[in-house]
C-alpha cells in the first residue's frame, strides 16, 4: 500500500515560490465529492437510513462559510496532548507506546496554524471508554482514550497514546474495524470542518473494512494510512506514525468586480 | 505536458461513528478527563442579545430520532458580527461570545440544546442584510461526511423572503425545512427544529 506518499512530500519543494495565491478571505475550493465517500454507502448499513437523497444546494461560500470559531492555548491543558498520561491513575496504560505527528494543511500546501485538533480512539484491546461499548475486552483503567493538541505556526501537531487495537462491530456478523484513530479538525473556515479516521500501516483489515471502503479513491483511502515514521520514534520508549491532513484550499480575491446595476 | 499544478488533495471524510462523545464530548461518554470542556452553551452572563434555546432533534429515514448525533453550530453575535477576523463588518465584536457550541442528542430522547443568543443580520460580500440564521453541522454513526445545514427563525419573516440563500431554494416548498419555530416557555424563548435526513420533509442540506 502507498501510505500517504502524496501528502509526505512537501509539495513545496516542486514549485518556484511562491506557487500559492496570496492567502485570500474569498471562498473555499469546491470540495471534490469523488474523493468522499457517498453519503448513501449500502456497504456500510448505517448510511442507508442515514443519508440524504436530494441534492444538496450548493452555496456560493458568503462570510457565514469562510469564518469559523477560533480556539487557543488557554482552552487546553497541559496533558492533553498525553493520551498515556491524561488519565493514568496508578500507571501507564497497556499497549504498544506511539507518537502520532503530522501537519494540517490545504490544498496550496501552506500548514493551518493554530486549528484545533481533536482524536479519540479505543485501548489496545480495542474498547472504548463509552457506556454503549459493550465489547467484551476490557476497560483500561488507566486510558482515557481522548486529546486534543492546537497547530503550531506551521500547522504541526503531535501526541502520545497506544496503538488501539481492532474490534468488532453490527454490520456484518464477521465485520472488524481496522486500528484506527478518530480525527477532528477545524481549520480557518465552518465550510474547512473535517472529520476522518487515521489508519495504520500494514493493518490486514483495511482492504475489508466497510467503512474504510465507502471511499471510491484508492489513492484518498491510501491518504487516511499513516506509515510507519521510524526516525521520529524515541528508542526505547515510543514507535512513531505519520499522519499529514489536507483541509480544502482558499481562494484570493484579484479583483474587486460589481456585477452590474451594484 | 503541461507544468503540474500540485495542488493537494483535501484528507477524505470518514463516519464520527457512535462513540464521537469520548472525543468531543467526554462528560456524555460517562467520564471526566480535561481541565476544560466545550458546550452546548455558547453565552456567559455577559453576553450580549436575547437568550435564546435552540431545540431540536434529527430523524432518521423511518423517522426514528438519532439518539448519537452531535451537532455544531457556528453563528454571529447579537450585532450580526462573526468572532473571526475574515469577518470585517461593522458589527460590534462582542469578547464573551464566541459564537460556537457543540451538543449531543440525549441517548433516550434525541434531543439536542443549545443556550445561545439570537444572532443579528449578518452582511454578505454584496452588502446585503442576510436573514439571521445559525450554521449547523451535523455527525454521527452512518453519516459519511458531515452534514451542513441552516437555521433560521419563524418571527423573521420578512428577513426571511428577502434572504439570497433561502431564495435559492428550489422548490420554495422545501425552504421550510430551515425554519425554527419560536415559542416561549417558562419564561424563556425556545426555537425548535427538526431536521429530517430523508423522506418527504427532508431538510435542505448545503455543499458550501
Amino acid at each position: 500500500m502507498n501510505a500517504q506518499a502524496p501528502a509526505l512530500q512537501d509539495p513545496r519543494l516542486n514549485r518556484p515560490e511562491p506557487f500559492a495565491p496570496p492567502l485570500g478571505d474569498g471562498g473555499f475550493f469546491q470540495r471534490d465529492r469523488s474523493i468522499h465517500p457517498p453519503a448513501h454507502a449500502p456497504g456500510y448499513k448505517s448510511s442507508v437510513l442515514r443519508s440524504p437523497r436530494q441534492a444538496l444546494l450548493s452555496i456560493e461560500n458568503s462570510v457565514s462559510e469562510i469564518t469559523g470559531p477560533v480556539f487557543g492555548h488557554n482552552d487546553l491543558g497541559p496533558l492533553d496532548n498525553d493520551l498515556i498520561r491524561n488519565y493514568a491513575k496508578d500507571g501507564d496504560p497497556v499497549g504498544e507506546r506511539i507518537i502520532v505527528h503530522g501537519r494540517v494543511l490545504d490544498e496550496t500546501g501552506r500548514g493551518v496554524p493554530n486549528t484545533l485538533v481533536e482524536f479519540w480512539q479505543a485501548n489496545a484491546g480495542g474498547r472504548y471508554r463509552h457506556k454503549k461499548d459493550t465489547y467484551l475486552a476490557p476497560i483500561d483503567p488507566n486510558f482515557g482514550g481522548c486529546g486534543r493538541a492546537l497547530t503550531d505556526d506551521t500547522g504541526y501537531y503531535y501526541f502520545r497514546t497506544v496503538k488501539p487495537g481492532p474490534y468488532p462491530w453490527r454490520n456484518f456478523v464477521n465485520s472488524w474495524r481496522p486500528a484506527h484513530i478518530h480525527f477532528s479538525v477545524f481549520g480557518s473556515g465552518f465550510a474547512q470542518r473535517l472529520i476522518t479516521q487515521m489508519y495504520f500501516e500494514g493493518d490486514p483489515l483495511i482492504p475489508v473494512c466497510p467503512i474504510l471502503t465507502t471511499i471510491p479513491d484508492k489513492d484518498a483511502l491510501d491518504r487516511l494510512v499513516a506509515p510507519l515514521d521510524l526516525n521520529a520514534s524515541t528508542p526505547f520508549d515510543s514507535l512513531a506514525y505519520r499522519f499529514d491532513i489536507v483541509l480544502r484550499g482558499q481562494r484570493s480575491t484579484y479583483f474587486e468586480n460589481r456585477t452590474a446595476g451594484n | 505536458m503541461p507544468q503540474p499544478l500540485n495542488y493537494l488533495k483535501e484528507t477524505a471524510s470518514q463516519t464520527a461513528g457512535p462513540y464521537v462523545h469520548i472525543g468531543l464530548i467526554p462528560a456524555m461518554a460517562g467520564f471526566d478527563i480535561f481541565d476544560k470542556n466545550f458546550s452546548n452553551a455558547l453565552v456567559t452572563p455577559d453576553t450580549r442579545g436575547e437568550r435564546i434555546t435552540l431545540e431540536g432533534k434529527v430523524l432518521d429515514g423511518s423517522g426514528s430520532p438519532l439518539r448519537d448525533v452531535l451537532l455544531e453550530i457556528w453563528q454571529a453575535n447579537a450585532a450580526g458580527r462573526y468572532n473571526h477576523p475574515a469577518d470585517r463588518s461593522a458589527g460590534a465584536l462582542d469578547e464573551e461570545f464566541r459564537g460556537w457550541g457543540r451538543g449531543g442528542s440525549d441517548f433516550d430522547s434525541g434531543l439536542v440544546t443549545f443556550e445561545t443568543i439570537k444572532p443579528g443580520a449578518v452582511t454578505d460580500k454584496a452588502g446585503r442584510k442576510c436573514a439571521p440564521h445559525v450554521n449547523v453541522w451535523i455527525v454521527a454513526r452512518g453519516i459519511n461526511i458531515g452534514l451542513n445545514t441552516r437555521l433560521y427563525f419563524s418571527d423573521e419573516e420578512a428577513a426571511n423572503a428577502a434572504d439570497p440563500v433561502l431564495n435559492l431554494v428550489e422548490p420554495p416548498v422545501r425552504r421550510k425545512t430551515l425554519i425554527a419555530t419560536r415559542s416561549e416557555r417558562a419564561g424563556k424563548v425556545v426555537y425548535a427544529f427538526t431536521i429530517h435526513l430523508q423522506g418527504p420533509d427532508e431538510t435542505v442540506f448545503f455543499d458550501v
